[in-house]
């Protein structure tokens, strides 16, 4: 029986339960609903969930370990030497399943039975039965593999046929105890308020599990990458030259250095500019202005990252050449390529005004009022008002802005994509293409290289680095902005 | 029932320094004073009294132009100070706020340290010629808001560390420091304990000398205690407005005398 069947099936109970509780228990009250304990809904669906709940869960553990149970049993059956040469266990068991998932279509659609499945020799025909159920096979299906397949196919039937059972019957349990339970004092509202507190606290914690996820498996990666490259290479070495000889130099230093400098230049763009506006817009504009501006300013931040970045492909990078480059307005020769540092860094500041003013002006606007009569009060004037009382007091927050707009820039990816080039060096000129973490990320990853290979998996030790270095500047951020608050409040 | 030993003593109360003709305030819809009248004299302290929410701070605020920092209020009519319409559109406002200081209801230190504080208005008015100068301005100023004794081991820890009393003590050394013509005082002692209410009486009747001073207060023996004039205010309206000694012994309105008695507030 398929899947979503069951699972139709189970849901179908729940809901018949439902109705059958609300009824039973109404009848046992003898339709008094305040002989109950609670509204007859709650019996209702303390009913539903106990014919759902347990059997699902069940359900949803059963799919994620039963595959990996398989594996490991008929990955066994393939002795090391039958491994044939320059491939490994992991690609030959992407065979076996290959083979295994073909078989089930056949049978499945009727072309086979089990019999004729079993009476398989492997040999051309195996590949050709299966090319013509529209499964392609690149080479000739091997006697290991074939029977690997067909023992994976036996173990994956008999693992559904129980899996069916057992979910059914936790079902049909849940449904009679519950019935059981249903009585005119049974504190079924109580019952369900703990259902509702559990399914709240499974969304939380599947939030964190997922982050936990990602960062556990860039981990496992990571390590594979650190068994084929040496660590001291990655963090220490100079130069980041992969090429597909074995002999990649692979180093994240010239990477960071054209991250951090490029960011940097955003930051040099974005920061007086958004906190220019900020205070523009916190302290002088009129209601008006600010109704207008700042939804205005805040579209910026709605911008997709790609279209900042054909602006700095067709527009910054030439305006630039045209006043940098050989023929352009300044006469210096510095620029060659529309592509550079300072073309990225000018684009990617643009992108973090948004983000740094809006922040900015929430954390100016919760400088108390009483702090700024006080200084006018004392016959200073506005702008000496904001330099020496307002932004004193909200610096603390609007460092944690900067930090917070930092590690943006640091992980943003289209930008420099498109127009910080891919060169990766060690260079002060901001005429100049450098290269980034995350577009090598994306580059290592977008080739056609093997994925087992130490030049595609640096591209999860640089994301790990990646993440750990955006993670360390955003919890120093709302560290700093938290300890901000608390003045206040 | 009240001590008035100190009114009425030698003091010129005969020149005006502050004139209010006609005020209104309205904050949007609301008419927060309506039609006050009042001649404040120079080097004298005048006491507004009043029921809570009758309009004591806002006509305050409205002699330094605060009220212009509330951008739902207006003011018409006019203020003068030594004759001069504070409200034409050729006075700075900053400029007339650094001759007429303030200290508000509620304490607001600076983030900033005790004595960056005080030294905050000399250093915007360039009062002070050297770090000496400063740091005796600093002193003094602490010295007469009744706090000198227990900051001066800690002039370099933040204000707002100081407890509600010390912070307003500290604010109004704050407001002495700038040396305005005018202070005006919006509850000054409300958090403090008699000791200190003692000293910045003290500090109020000495100020007397070179400045004039007005006091919004809820303590009627305080009013009674340090002001030569009182004026008693009641939802907008001014009501009644006299020499101290007159308005506490012999009201002539109705409503000020059952305020002054306890029976309405
Ligand atoms: N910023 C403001 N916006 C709108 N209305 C205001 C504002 N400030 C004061 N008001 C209103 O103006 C009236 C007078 O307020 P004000 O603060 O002057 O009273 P007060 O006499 O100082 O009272 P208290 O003794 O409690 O300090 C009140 O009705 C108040 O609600
Ligand atoms: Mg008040």
């Amino acid at each position: 029986m398929p899947l979503s069947w069951l699972v139709l099936i189970v849901l179908a109970l729940a809901a018949a339960g439902y109705f059958v509780g609300r009824i039973r228990v109404l009848k046992l009250a003898g339709g008094d609903v305040r002989a109950l304990h609670s509204l007859p809904v709650y019996y209702g669906a303390n009913v539903a969930l106990s014919a759902a709940v347990p059997a699902l869960g069940v359900l949803l553990l059963w799919l994620l370990i039963q595959p990996s149970l398989i594996e490991n049993t008929v990955s066994a059956m393939i002795a090391p030497e039958m491994i044939p040469e320059g491939s490994n266990l992991n690609l030959v068991m992407a065979d076996v399943r290959r083979v295994a998932d073909g078989l089930y279509t056949a049978v499945e659609t009727g072309a086979m039975n089990m019999a004729q499945v079993d009476a398989l020799q492997a040999s051309a025909d195996v590949r050709a039965t299966l090319g013509e159920l529209g499964v392609a096979l690149g080479q000739d299906v091997r006697p290991e593999v074939l029977a690997a397949a067909k023992s994976y196919l036996v173990a994956s039937g008999t693992g559904n046929t129980a899996r069916m059972v057992v979910v059914l019957a936790l079902s049909l349990t849940g449904l009679v105890l519950s019935m059981i339970r249903t009585k005119p004092d049974y504190r079924a509202r109580n019952v369900v308020e703990r259902a509702v507190l559990a399914l709240l606290m499974a969304a939380a914690s599947l939030a964190i599990l997922t982050t936990v996820g990602i960062v556990l498996s860039m981990l496992f990666e990571t390590i594979n990458f650190f068994g084929l490259h040496s660590w001291k290479d990655f963090f220490f070495g100079t130069i980041w030259a992969p090429n597909f000889r074995g002999d990649s130099e692979l180093s994240i230093l010239p990477l960071l250095w054209g991250t951090l400098y490029i960011s940097f230049i955003a930051l040099l763009v974005a920061v007086p500019i958004g906190l220019f506006a900020a205070i523009y817009l916190s302290e002088y504009a009129g209601p008006k202005t600010r109704a207008f501006a700042k939804p205005l300013l805040e579209i910026l931040a709605g911008i997709p990252t790609i279209v900042y970045g054909l602006f700095a492909l067709l527009t910054v990078g030439p305006m630039l050449i045209n006043l940098f480059g050989q023929t352009g307005a300044l006469g210096v020769n510095w620029m060659s390529g529309a592509t550079s540092v300072l073309t990225a860094g000018v684009v990617m500041g643009i992108m973090l005004i948004p983000f740094v003013s809006s922040l900015s002006d929430d954390i100016i606007n919760a400088v108390p009022q009483a702090m700024r009569d006080g200084s006018l009060g004392l016959g200073a004037t506005q702008s000496e008002t904001i330099r020496q009382v307002v932004i004193p007091a909200a610096l603390p927050g609007i460092v944690g802005a900067i930090l917070l707009a930092a590690s943006r820039a640091i992980g943003e990816t289209m930008i420099v994509v498109m127009g910080a080039g891919a060169i990766a060096k060690f260079s002060l000129n901001p005429f100049e293409s450098m290269t980034t973490i995350t577009t090598r990320i994306v580059s290592q990853l977008t080739g056609d290289g093997d994925f087992s290979s130490p030049e595609t998996l640096v591209a999860f030790a640089l994301g790990l680095t990646l993440f750990v270095l955006t993670l360390g500047l955003n919890v120093l951020a709302l560290y700093i902005v938290r300890k901000y608050r608390e003045q206040y409040e | 029932m009240y001590d008035i030993a100190k009114m009425g003593t030698d003091v010129d109360q005969n020149t005006t320094k502050i004139s209010a003709r006609n005020v209104q305030v309205y904050y949007g819809d609301t008419h927060a004073i309506k039609d006050v009248n009042v001649e404040i004299g120079a080097r004298s302290v005048t006491a507004f009294i009043g029921p809570s929410g009758c309009g004591k701070s806002t006509f305050l605020r409205c002699i330094n132009r605060m009220n212009d920092t509330i951008d739902v209020c207006r003011v018409d009519g006019d203020i003068l100070i030594d004759g001069e319409d504070i409200y034409d559109k050729r006075v700075d406002p900053v400029q007339l706020r650094a001759k007429v200081g303030m200290v508000f209801q509620k304490p607001n230190p600076f983030p900033k340290s005790i004595y960056d504080n005080i030294a905050y208005g000399p250093r915007i008015h360039g009062l002070a010629k050297n770090k000496a100068d400063l740091d005796e301005i600093v002193e003094k100023s602490l010295r007469r808001g009744a706090i000198w004794n227990e900051v001066k081991d800690r002039l370099h820890a933040p204000g707002t560390g100081l407890s509600g009393g010390q912070q307003q003590r500290l604010c109004i050394a704050r407001a002495i420091a700038t040396e305005p013509e005018v202070l005006l005082m919006d509850e000054p002692c409300s958090a403090l304990d008699p000791i200190a209410t003692a000293q910045v009486e003290e500090l109020i009747d000495e100020l007397r000398n070179q400045f004039s001073v007005v006091i919004v207060t809820h303590s009627m023996q305080q009013a009674a205690r340090v002001s030569q004039k009182t004026a008693f205010f009641h939802l907008g309206n001014l009501v009644e407005y006299g020499d101290t000694s007159q308005i506490f012994t012999n009201p002539q309105d109705e409503r000020t005398e059952s305020y002054i008695t306890g029976r309405i507030g």
